[in-house]
């Protein structure tokens, strides 16, 4: 049977030749990760089932990244749960304040995500390594602690639908814009249990990090996962970043796909979403007059070294509104630096921005730049669900770091084609 | 195994953000949680919802989050099943996993209305909407979800077969 990336990638790690749509598998697994909120619940259904150690203690992965550097004592508590479990059984890949930072930026970052991988996080935004062409997909605490002890996970083979990505994106349009581009079109349940495999020679036109933001959105059109072909640019990424050998799975030329979607990105505007849904997009010349409050810039979304580029060249000598207060989080201890030595920390304090550590803070309404009655906020994130940063009655329009940047400068929802 | 009770009516894809918010996250009680499970959407849902009722939701229930306390936090509320038209697909693992029933219903998601009587016949694989007299057919569920199902819960899977593979 002719497959596509993803049906490939698990089928061999089902140890069978073929799979096919709706089938029940059981695939091994080269990565399982678990975060400060995810893995306590993780670590309890695994101490249940009475196996001393892990599966494998190098293909575990904890990050606490959620809540941190801990918000109250209940977070401190949690991270201390999970803290204890990795030095118990050895965990080698857990990351503490210091050389931590977002999961989806770390785990790549550090080589632990190759192509051909099956991974599964306690997190929904696990899709993101599909940028490097692995399947990867988000569970529950659950499944995470079922495969600390098998190492294997349970999976519906999913059917997929082809994205074809034709033409180049204009100057400020960048991943986010297509993704937020691509939900708008099909809705937030439009790839629901499906596979987005992204085609064509327009990808050959996005950065590594616009393909990470790409992946890391699957999830918001309800897909199990997204997936990139494997190219030049992959390959010079993982050869900078992992020692891992790893194997390119490529799809057949007859792979059946549920539907096929052609995208023209040089056509894609600056997108922005409206409350209270990803899918409720809007093109940046039909937002009109949105007043706001906050800017977030960063998340496993946006937080990479190239969306603090984009957003320091819109910010670079300008002034943020005295009433937006601008809150900029790069997502790993590594693009911090990257961001220091550039320079472009500097151009976001003097333009009136704060810069903080690594966090998913903001994004979940957790810590560090919670919405207060009312309020709006533009924010570089992935959800805008009623009170996803804050009060009930808040607000989040999603946009990318150059129209967030333009925003926090005029006060309001702006286009960086006004302000440059 | 039978049920009844209430039912609870809310729209299209009702999100984990809703279900039980991120602010609660720092707790994994599920009687911590169950206080403040759907109060974004309905304040009252806590004080409201007695055992056995059912939550009715449309199309891609639990969407957003992989949280798993969303499911736990419907099940500590006393909640027997979830109805929807369909389910997102993260939120459908956790609640086999954890032992929350849900089913996939296109005619009781659309009919079942707020305040309905509903009783649940697992065995049967029936809905009865005692309110409105009318009956909804349960589909099976594939063989691999009813595997976890009778070993309440994926754990108990898990545990029981690396038993057997122990030799135990």
């Amino acid at each position: 049977m002719a497959m596509t990336m993803t049906q490939k990638i698990l089928a061999e790690h089902a140890g069978l030749t073929e799979v096919y749509p709706g089938q029940f598998i059981e695939a091994r697994l080269d990565m399982v990760l678990g975060n400060d909120i995810t893995a306590p619940v993780a670590i309890k259904e695994f101490e249940k089932i009475g196996v001393k150690d892990v599966f494998d203690k190098t293909k575990i992965a904890l990050v606490p990244d959620h809540f941190t550097p801990n918000k109250d004592i209940k977070s401190a508590q949690q991270c201390k749960a999970m803290r204890e479990f990795a030095w118990e059984k050895e965990i080698e890949n857990y990351f503490e304040i210091g050389e931590m930072g977002i999961e989806h930026a770390l785990l790549p970052e550090k080589g632990l995500v190759v192509p051909g991988d099956v991974v599964i996080g306690a997190d929904s935004h696990t899709c993101t390594y599909g940028a490097l062409g692995a399947f990867s997909t988000g569970v529950g605490s659950t499944d995470m602690g079922a495969a600390m002890a098998l190492g294997k996970c349970w999976f519906k083979v999913p059917e997929a639908i082809e994205f074809e990505l034709i033409g180049k994106p204009t100057k400020w349009v960048s991943g986010k814009d297509i993704i937020l581009h691509i939900i708008g079109k099909i809705g937030v349940d439009g790839a629901r249990y499906k596979s987005m495999e992204f085609t064509g020679d327009g990808v050959a036109n996005l950065s590594m990090d616009d393909r990470f933001t790409i992946a890391n959105m699957a999830i918001e059109a309800g897909a199990k996962n997204g997936i990139f072909e494997v190219d030049d640019k992959t390959l010079e990424y993982v050869k900078e970043h992992s020692k891992r050998d790893f194997k390119i799975y490529k799809r057949d030329p007859d792979a059946e796909y549920s539907e096929k979607i052609t995208i023209d990105l040089s056509t894609i505007r600056p997108t922005v979403s409206f409350p209270h849904s990803p899918d409720n997009t809007r093109t940046i010349d039909e937002v009109g007059d949105i007043e706001i409050d906050q800017v977030v810039i960063g998340s496993c979304t946006n937080g990479r070294i190239d969306d603090l580029r984009i957003a320091a060249k819109v910010l670079k000598g300008k002034k943020i509104n005295r009433r937006v207060r601008t809150i900029i989080f790069p997502a790993t201890q590594n693009i911090y630096l990257k961001a220091m030595e550039e320079g472009l920390l500097k151009i976001f304090i003097e333009a009136g921005a704060v810069v903080s550590t690594p966090t998913c803070g903001p994004c979940l309404g957790g810590h560090m730049g919670i919405l207060a009655e009312g309020e709006r906020a533009v924010a570089t994130t992935n959800r805008n669900f009623v009170g996803r940063m804050g009060h009930q009655s808040s607000e989040v329009y999603l946009a990318s770091p150059a129209v967030a940047a333009a925003s926090a400068v005029m006060g309001k929802i702006a286009n960086p084609e006004d302000l440059i | 195994m039978k049920t009844k009770g209430k039912a609870f009516k809310y729209g299209d894809n009702i999100d984990t953000d809703v279900i039980i918010p991120a602010r609660y996250l720092m707790s994994f009680d599920p009687q911590e949680l169950k206080k403040h499970c759907m109060e974004d959407i309905d304040k009252d849902f806590a004080k409201k919802v007695k055992p056995g009722d059912v939550i009715v939701g449309r199309k891609n229930f639990g969407c957003g989050s992989s949280r798993e306390h969303a499911p736990i936090a419907i099940k500590a509320s006393g909640v027997s099943c979830v109805i929807a038209e369909s389910f997102a697909r993260i939120f459908y693992r956790n609640s086999f996993n954890i032992g929350l029933p849900i089913v996939e219903s296109k005619e009781a998601s659309e009919r079942i209305d707020a305040g309905d009587e509903i009783e649940i016949d697992f065995s049967e694989g029936e809905i009865k909407n005692i309110t409105k007299d009318e009956v909804y057919r349960i589909e099976a569920y594939p063989e691999f979800i009813q595997n976890i199902i009778s070993n309440n819960g994926l754990i108990n899977y898990v545990a029981e077969r690396i038993g057997k593979e122990n030799g135990l």
